[in-house]
């Protein structure tokens, strides 16, 4: 965006480059260090005895002779057969991000698109409804969901997911229609188009920005729920987060904290893909042209 | 837009809220006012692997009855929203007449459930609230000065505190802050106290859990304004450094008021969830320190008795104090959008 | 099924194999219950049963679980896997079935002490124990010069004896985070006292007492030589310092203790020290300050007769004394099976029960004095109340919770 003139001053290039190092460390490096924890038996993890044992895993030499393991993945993977899990995952986030989209994008642009009063009100009771604590709704789906034989399956989890999170998809979704200038489909409407085909053919090509990414928060709820998940899938359908949960460990008995933090490390593997893959989309300004606000 | 064109554009969304969240909250409610019928109890000999003792049980055969002429149970008003539970009453009314300064009272008042919860769920969601939308706004407008090769790769790891997973993030750091830990090592030399421990204190409990709210929910206000940002427009930007805007000036003028709807969308989305805290308390382990509304009803609903009703009752609470938080906020969207139209 | 203890099934399937001809069943069978691995066998083995479809779901949320599944009718579970403590929930809202037929007909085998009876009718069908105990480091004891306490008053004594002579710094562990564990281990201390959670046919609470004090100020006595942070640690922590090397004596969970120094990367002094023994006594008392634990399955009520028939006969093949010929199982954990040879780490939960250990109480209402006291406790540990002034909380939260649930008037 910078021409010549625009270019920032030395300083200012300086202090800007500064603070996003300093964010960066703030932001990952509790994430590198799981990494480099993972690699090590647990007692080097926690480091309790002596917090440098994390660095030098001096516990994990005694044990597997080297400094680091795989036993961590080698267990999740291979003894739990996490992989089900991640299969699962994937399926329940294609399913919601797919459907709340669909159905949040046509909801949000009529939203953005009708002046009525009840326009308000629907977005203040879709904001209220968004306030009820999601464990409440969880415990009020429990009996219902056994009544009619539907508990456990992943279909109504991927349903219940995308309900919980229409009120914040609707909103979002609401707010970068209302940044797509009106005159657009009006225009196409002008042209002699229906509602729906002014949004299908001038809407929709323009959007993207906004759906990428409102899609890519509609993906992080589903992939990292873990209320809605643990209460509503059978122990065969556990999504990943349950599972971590699982591999914890409770009161009664022994976890495996070091199988759930191999977990994580590689369960974040296809985020850093999906991450790289959209940012270009987001980056790249589709409607730079096209959006004025 | 028409009526009918409205409609049914809005319906499948419609459709979904009212199925599983507003048949939900009315059930809620109804729940909040019913509680389970009195039990009435016999005494018996109990024998297990361990031997036999004497003890009380629910006679099933009397209580069936209450049951099947009252399915909700008995209809008890707002008694348990009053109770020493929730709103307590009494039990305020009691501290006020039996303390003798206002410190006294208040922390009478803090001993109560939910009062000492709200007192930490308001400080949370007061000081984390704004300081993530400012954090988030600072990485946004850095991030977008980078050069495209860098973004790709400052956007993931600005993503991480969002991705992994909370109940993981926040026992890594739960771990990390441990007096033994790496941070808590670090942070005891800085203080230059060898015995500093984060966890054995309410303050430090506090400040931590804050500190962890803000690096969580910071990358989500980071992408919301970074999106916005890219369809910030060029010509008002050339338009205002024309006029010899400084830089400060533009993000000031032209940036903030572009970026303005987001913001406030950030503000209401953060302060709901953030007034509805609950996985740091339980990731920390906290409860001895910091407890929320979301915690208590966790609590009701975990313990080997169910308490359904305390828990409908907090919830309701929950949905009322949230329109309440956010009443400034909607009122202004009220303007804006009658504003508009 | 996720194949959990993936090793252990594989084993077993060679054993069952032989066994399964013996049990044929009729019906559906869907089990639901915690999921540590004793219980993974013992779905295992239900599962070996031919003729009608035998599924588990094996979580750590089935208490949140069991109870919603079970009041349809038809139930979605036929069985329940519970502990002492949660059968009650399953009581109060009467979803489970007497077995006293199924067992005069099929339960010849079972032992007298695996039934589980409410006044009069069986109820569940125990098949493991459990109860906290003593875990120590004999070889810190002994450089120390103290012998293995017996009692509480002897651990602070020798708790003093290891700080002042500076072996470990915190040298006592206990599982004391705030909410269900603290509430735990003051329920060991107050019936270790002699105290009485309820007057006697009530549901009055009786816990803000000379005992409930009592119990307190000995739990703050501990505290001091506890690493700061002990309101944060629950077993899994507490544990994890043992394993570290920086706990000498700690008040442990019987079914933990065979896997306590077996895991990876634990230091070779803490694997030669590890001893345990039977729980403590408080006071002076003969109690010992702990309860006993006992998991055993139930049978759903709201299902025809040909599924109870069905689900008792497979849960009876899932705890067939032929399980404990697979080596892994004996270490899993303290069985009541017939033919069960206690392990050298069950002698803990065999102490407490040749003790006379106080059984968990199975109240209606026990379980809310449990979440009051988790919940009110933590204020007089941090010392922000007197002992008095926090048991008085726990009455008025338990009162209110009591009041609502239709227990108290």
């Amino acid at each position: 965006m910078a021409s010549e003139a625009q270019r920032p001053p030395l300083s200012l290039r300086l202090a800007t480059n500064g603070f996003i190092v300093v964010w960066l460390i703030l932001a990952a490096f509790p994430f590198l260090w799981t990494f480099w924890g993972s690699f090590k038996v647990e007692l080097d993890f926690f480091s309790i005895a002596d917090w440098t044992n994390a660095l030098t895993g001096t516990n994990t030499r005694e044990t597997h002779g080297s400094a680091f393991t795989l036993a961590g993945y080698e267990g999740a993977w291979v003894q739990e057969e996490f992989w089900r899990n991640v299969i699962n995952t994937f399926i329940v986030c294609f399913f919601v991000v797919l459907t709340s989209l669909t159905i949040g994008t046509l909801g949000g642009y009529a939203l953005s698109r009708s002046g009525f009063k009840y326009v308000f009100w629907l977005l203040i009771i879709a904001l209220i409804f968004r306030a009820m604590p999601p464990i409440t709704l969880v415990a009020g789906y429990m009996l219902p969901f056994f009544e009619w034989n539907i508990w456990g399956i992943l279909p109504t989890t991927i349903i219940v997911l995308v309900a919980i999170n229409q009120p914040f998809t609707l909103w979002m979704l609401h707010s970068f229609f209302q940044n797509i200038p009106k005159e657009l489909d009006e225009s196409a409407k002008v042209d002699g188009c229906t509602q729906f085909q002014a949004f299908r053919h001038v809407i929709v090509p323009v959007m993207w920005p906004g759906v990428i990414t409102t899609g890519l928060f509609s993906f992080l709820l589903a992939y990292n729920d873990f209320a809605v998940t643990s209460m509503l899938l059978s122990e065969s359908n556990r999504t990943m987060v349950p599972e971590i949960a699982a591999f914890l460990g409770t009161t009664y008995t022994e976890g495996n904290v070091m199988f759930a933090v191999a977990a994580v490390v590689s369960a974040t593997a296809p985020l850093f893909v999906l991450v790289m893959f959209f940012q270009r989309q987001i980056v790249s300004g589709l409607t730079a042209g096209a959006v004025k606000g | 837009m028409k009526h009918r064109t409205f409609f049914w554009f809005f319906l499948p969304t419609g459709l979904a809220m009212v199925l599983f969240i507003a048949a939900p909250i009315v059930s809620v409610l109804i729940q909040s006012v019913f509680a389970p019928h009195e039990a009435v109890f016999v005494t018996v000999e109990n024998c297990g692997p361990f031997g036999c003792v004497q003890e009380t049980t629910i006679d099933q055969a009397a209580t069936q009855e209450l049951r099947e002429a009252q399915p909700l149970g008995r209809f008890v008003g707002l008694d348990i929203y009053l109770d020493r539970g929730h709103l307590a009453l009494a039990e305020m009314g009691e501290a006020w007449r039996s303390s003798d300064s206002l410190g006294g009272f208040f922390a009478e008042l803090r001993d109560l459930p939910f009062y000492g919860a709200m007192a930490f769920t308001l400080t949370y969601t007061f000081v984390c609230t704004p300081l993530l939308i400012a954090l988030g706004l600072v990485i946004a407008l850095a991030v977008n000065t980078l050069t495209q090769r860098l973004k790709g790769l400052v956007i993931f790891f600005s993503l991480l505190p969002m991705i992994v997973t909370p109940l993981v993030g926040s026992l890594i750091l739960f771990w990390m802050i441990d007096s033994r830990g790496v941070l808590g090592t670090f942070l005891a030399y800085l203080a230059g106290d060898p015995d500093l421990s984060l966890k054995a204190s309410t303050p430090l409990m506090w400040i931590s859990i804050i500190i962890y709210g803000i690096w969580s929910s910071a990358p989500f206000a980071f992408v919301v304004f970074y999106a916005g940002l890219q369809t910030l427009p060029q010509d008002q930007i050339e338009a205002a450094q024309i006029d010899g805007a400084t830089r400060w000036q533009q993000v000031r003028f032209v940036v903030i008021p572009h970026l303005m709807p987001l913001v406030t969308f950030v503000a209401l989305i953060q302060l709901m969830d953030n007034f509805r805290v609950f996985e740091p308390i339980v990731g920390f382990n906290a409860s001895a320190h910091a407890t929320s509304l979301s915690w208590i009803i966790f609590n009701d609903l975990g313990g080997e008795t169910r308490q359904l009703s305390a828990a409908a009752a907090t919830s309701v609470m929950t949905i009322i104090g949230v329109a309440i938080l956010l009443s400034p906020v909607l009122v202004r969207t009220w303007r804006d959008f009658r504003g508009k139209t | 099924m996720f194949l959990r203890v993936f090793t252990t099934a594989s084993a077993l399937a060679i054993i069952t194999a032989t066994s399964a001809a013996a049990c044929e069943i009729g019906a559906r069978v869907s089990i639901v219950g915690n999921e540590f691995p004793a219980i993974q066998t013992v779905g295992a083995n239900a599962q070996a049963c031919t003729g009608g479809e035998v599924t588990t779901n094996l979580t750590a949320d089935h208490q949140k679980i069991n109870l919603p599944g079970m009041q349809g009718n038809p139930a979605e579970y036929t069985s329940a896997i519970i502990a002492n403590s949660s059968i009650v929930a399953l009581m109060n809202d009467d979803v489970i079935r007497p077995l006293d037929d199924l067992v005069a007909e099929f339960g010849q085998d079972l032992k007298p002490n695996q039934l589980v009876s409410i006044g009069g009718q069986v109820m569940a069908i125990a098949f493991m124990a459990n109860a906290q105990h003593l875990v120590y480091r004999s070889d810190i004891l002994e450089a120390a010069g103290v012998e293995p306490p017996k009692t509480y008053e002897e651990m602070l004594a020798a708790a003093e004896a290891i700080r002042s002579q500076g072996l470990l710094e915190n040298p006592v562990g206990g599982a004391y985070m705030a909410g269900w564990n603290l509430a735990q281990e003051f329920n060991n201390m107050f019936l270790g006292f002699g105290g009485q959670h309820f007057k006697p046919g009530t549901a009055e609470p009786s816990v803000n007492s000379e005992a409930g004090v009592k119990a307190l100020e000995m739990m703050k006595a501990l505290s001091a030589y506890m690493n700061p942070d002990f309101l944060t640690h629950d077993s899994n922590a507490t544990n994890a310092e043992y394993r570290a090397g920086n706990v000498a004596l700690m008040n442990m969970w019987g079914s933990r203790a065979a896997t306590l120094v077996t895991v990876d990367g634990v230091p070779e002094d803490v694997k030669n020290g590890f001893a345990i023994a039977g729980p403590m006594t408080v006071g002076g008392g003969d109690t010992p300050a702990s309860t006993l634990w006992w998991d055993g399955w139930t049978v759903a009520k709201n299902i025809p007769d040909e599924e109870a028939e069905a689900t008792f006969k497979a849960m009876l093949n899932g705890i067939d004394p032929s399980i404990l010929q697979d080596p892994e199982v004996p270490t899993q954990a303290v069985w009541l099976i017939d033919g069960y040879e206690p392990t050298p780490a069950a002698i803990g939960v065999f102490e407490a029960a040749n003790a006379g250990t106080i059984p968990y109480p199975m109240l209606p209402y026990m379980g809310l004095m449990h979440t009051a006291l988790g919940n009110e406790l933590a204020d007089f540990m941090q010392g922000d109340e007197t002992a008095e002034q926090a048991l008085a909380d726990v009455e008025a939260a338990y009162t209110a919770a009591a009041k609502e649930k239709g227990f108290l008037q």
